[in-house]
């Protein structure tokens, strides 16, 4: 079985945020960068399967040359190859543009299993997994926490309010990981060793045939027009505690009387 | 003029909440365009429910009513917004937020080619284009997000429990319009739903929420904030370390890594305000720490605080609750 992982590398979620000189996007410049939590678990479920079942792991990321760190890291783990279409310079691009980009280069590729992690860590959209499931015409399962193998088939846990949904697919699907699918392990040095010698193959948007000015900064589908700081909450009310019953009681009068939430 | 269809949510035969929040919404933009809103709904014997969209706002009720529809599909309930929109040409088409919504909303959106404002928490029309803002980077900054304003169709997802929900002044008319999905191709299929505990309400859809970190010291001590659960009207939730720690299950857990919510009172009891935690609680309206600990960040964004033993306290609201009660 073949597997393709689509990632993120995105700002680690314990990074300051600064915003940017225009006013619409993040200052980079001292922002620290990981792989989206979300993709390490697809990661982690596709490199499991293919120790069990065979096959090949190749992981795919849009995004500027720094992201080849990320990619390594992905090698570093166990996929076998690394492609990453080359945002340098790019305005932002939207999710329906990355999906565009992403379809395009994975279009050529044979695989089974499509992976992504069910959001972006920092943008959180979520709208990217049913984007390109549907650019590629493949069956998906969002927030997927536990999955079995079947004959062509894979039938996966999917978590939603309150419930679990019991999701059958055939194959070729598009699976999107949640946090409890799996314990995402660490890199080996021979891993790492192994993962410095490979060559991650760079294409360009042209390469792929997609016209990125169509698709990005005042083209884009959605359009952040701007960033800024969230506004600062009111100081917080402190409740005396020396008495817990009398605290208490104080307590739910100003959230029932003040507040008015009860 | 600008019509706006809605996606309407049911399960089981019971329309969600977040889908009348978006009725409600929609019925408010229309009101500013000049439009009419349409609701569409897929599902298995479910003619019923044109009555009450009727109630909210609804002229129009576009029903996708087929066997195989019993279960949620993203293919089949997607080709039944996406009939649905054919047969109604909206201009805005507003999918509640919610797990289905946020998968739906995107497989659509492709199909037509257009975005998705995501998960936004207030919208309006401007100019004749939708804007929104939605927190970003763990609720460190907010972002301002808008549609193509060229784009025929622009669509957005509002956040669940965010916006009110209301019936109209005078109940719309309702009009049924069953929906025929010619070639359906359903491959993924859900062909079970696994419910949580009986009885147990859903962090991401609670209006009110009590929250253990890893203050509560073991699964042992469930049963005193449940007590304060029961009493408040509340659901459960957790912060990851209670989670990772095997305390209880990964879907009472809020935050980056688990459900985004907005009720509007939040309960922090023994959590100490991480922000992967904050991503997922920041937009409560109404923030409460229970903490030992003075220098707790959760203090910097709560409402009221109080600084001492959770294990003391949250007995004491429990009993305050309860007087408050008689
Ligand atoms: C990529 C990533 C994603 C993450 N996603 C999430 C997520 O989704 N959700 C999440 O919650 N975390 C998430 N985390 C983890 C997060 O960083 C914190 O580690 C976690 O939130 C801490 O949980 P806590 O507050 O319960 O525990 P702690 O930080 O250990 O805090 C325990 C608190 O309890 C207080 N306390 C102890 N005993 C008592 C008592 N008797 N009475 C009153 N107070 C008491 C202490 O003073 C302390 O403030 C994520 C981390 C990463 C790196």
């Amino acid at each position: 079985m073949n597997h393709i992982v689509c990632l993120a590398y995105v700002p680690d979620t314990e990074t300051k945020i600064k915003i940017g000189a225009d006013g619409k996007s993040i200052d980079e410049s001292d922002v620290k960068w990981i792989v989206s939590p979300y993709d390490e678990y697809a990661l982690e479920e596709a490199i499991k399967t293919k120790e069990t079942k065979g096959g090949t792991v190749t992981v795919v990321t849009f995004g500027p040359a720094k992201a080849d760190v990320g990619l390594r890291e992905c090698l570093a783990r166990g996929a076998n190859e690394a492609v990453r279409i080359a945002a340098d310079g790019l305005a932002q691009v939207d999710s329906l543009g990355v999906a565009k980009l992403l379809a395009a280069a994975i279009k050529p590729m044979p695989f089974d299993v499509l992976w992504l992690g069910n959001k972006g860590v920092g943008t959180d959209a979520q709208t990217l997994v049913p984007m390109l499931a549907e650019f590629l015409d493949l069956p998906h399962v969002n927030l997927v926490t536990k999955l079995e193998w079947k004959d062509g088939a894979v039938t996966c846990w999917r978590e939603i309010e309150g419930a679990k949904e019991v999701v059958e697919t055939p194959l070729p699907a598009l699976i999107a990981a949640q946090k409890g699918l799996n314990e995402p392990r660490y890199a080996s040095l021979k891993g790492i060793m192994a993962a410095k010698k490979k060559t991650i193959a760079v294409k360009t948007p042209a390469d792929l045939g997609v016209d990125v000015a169509a698709v990005s900064g005042d083209k884009a589908a959605v359009r952040w027009t701007k960033l800024e700081l969230p506004p600062a909450r009111q100081a917080v009310k402190l409740i005396p505690a020396d008495d817990p019953a009398k605290a208490a009681e104080e307590l739910l009068r100003l959230l029932r009387d003040e507040a008015k939430v009860l | 003029m600008s019509n706006i269809l809605v996606f309407v949510e049911q399960r089981e035969g019971k329309v969600r909440k977040a889908a009348l929040e978006s009725l409600t919404l929609g019925r408010a933009l229309a009101a500013r365009t000049g439009g009419t809103v349409a609701a569409v709904v897929a599902g298995s014997g479910i003619s019923g429910l044109a009555g009450e969209l009727a109630a909210y706002g609804a002229a129009k009720v576009f029903v996708a009513d087929a066997p195989e529809l019993a279960l949620y599909s993203c293919e089949g309930y997607t080709a039944a917004l996406d009939a649905a929109a054919s047969a109604f040409s909206p201009s805005i088409v507003l999918v509640p937020g919610s797990m289905m919504g946020k998968d739906v909303a995107p497989r659509f959106a492709a199909r037509r080619g257009v975005g998705v404002l995501s998960d936004v928490m207030t919208l309006e029309v401007e100019n004749g284009r939708l804007v929104g803002t939605r927190p970003v980077y763990s609720g460190k900054a907010r972002a301002t997000v808008s549609a193509d304003p060229a784009a025929a169709l622009q669509i957005a997802t509002p956040r669940p429990n965010v916006f009110p929900a209301s019936k109209a002044d005078a109940p719309a008319a309702g009009e049924a319009v069953p929906l025929a999905l010619a070639g359906l191709k359903i491959r993924a299929k859900v062909t079970k739903i696994e419910a949580a505990e009986t009885g147990e309400i859903d962090v991401a859809e609670a209006d009110k929420i009590v929250s253990g970190g890893r203050g509560i010291k073991g699964p042992e001590n469930w049963p005193m904030l449940k007590a304060l659960c029961h009493e408040l009207g509340a659901a459960l939730g957790a912060s990851r370390a209670a989670v990772d720690a095997g305390w209880i299950s990964h879907s009472h857990q809020v935050g980056q890594t688990g459900k985004v919510v907005s009720p509007s009172l939040y309960i922090a009891c023994g959590i100490s305000g991480a922000i992967q935690h904050m991503a997922g609680m920041g937009s409560s309206k109404v923030i409460v720490a229970i903490n030992k600990d003075p220098e707790a960040p959760m203090f910097k964004v709560a409402t009221y605080g109080i600084v001492g033993d959770m294990f003391q306290i949250v007995p004491a609201m429990t009993e305050a609750a309860k007087k408050m009660k008689a």
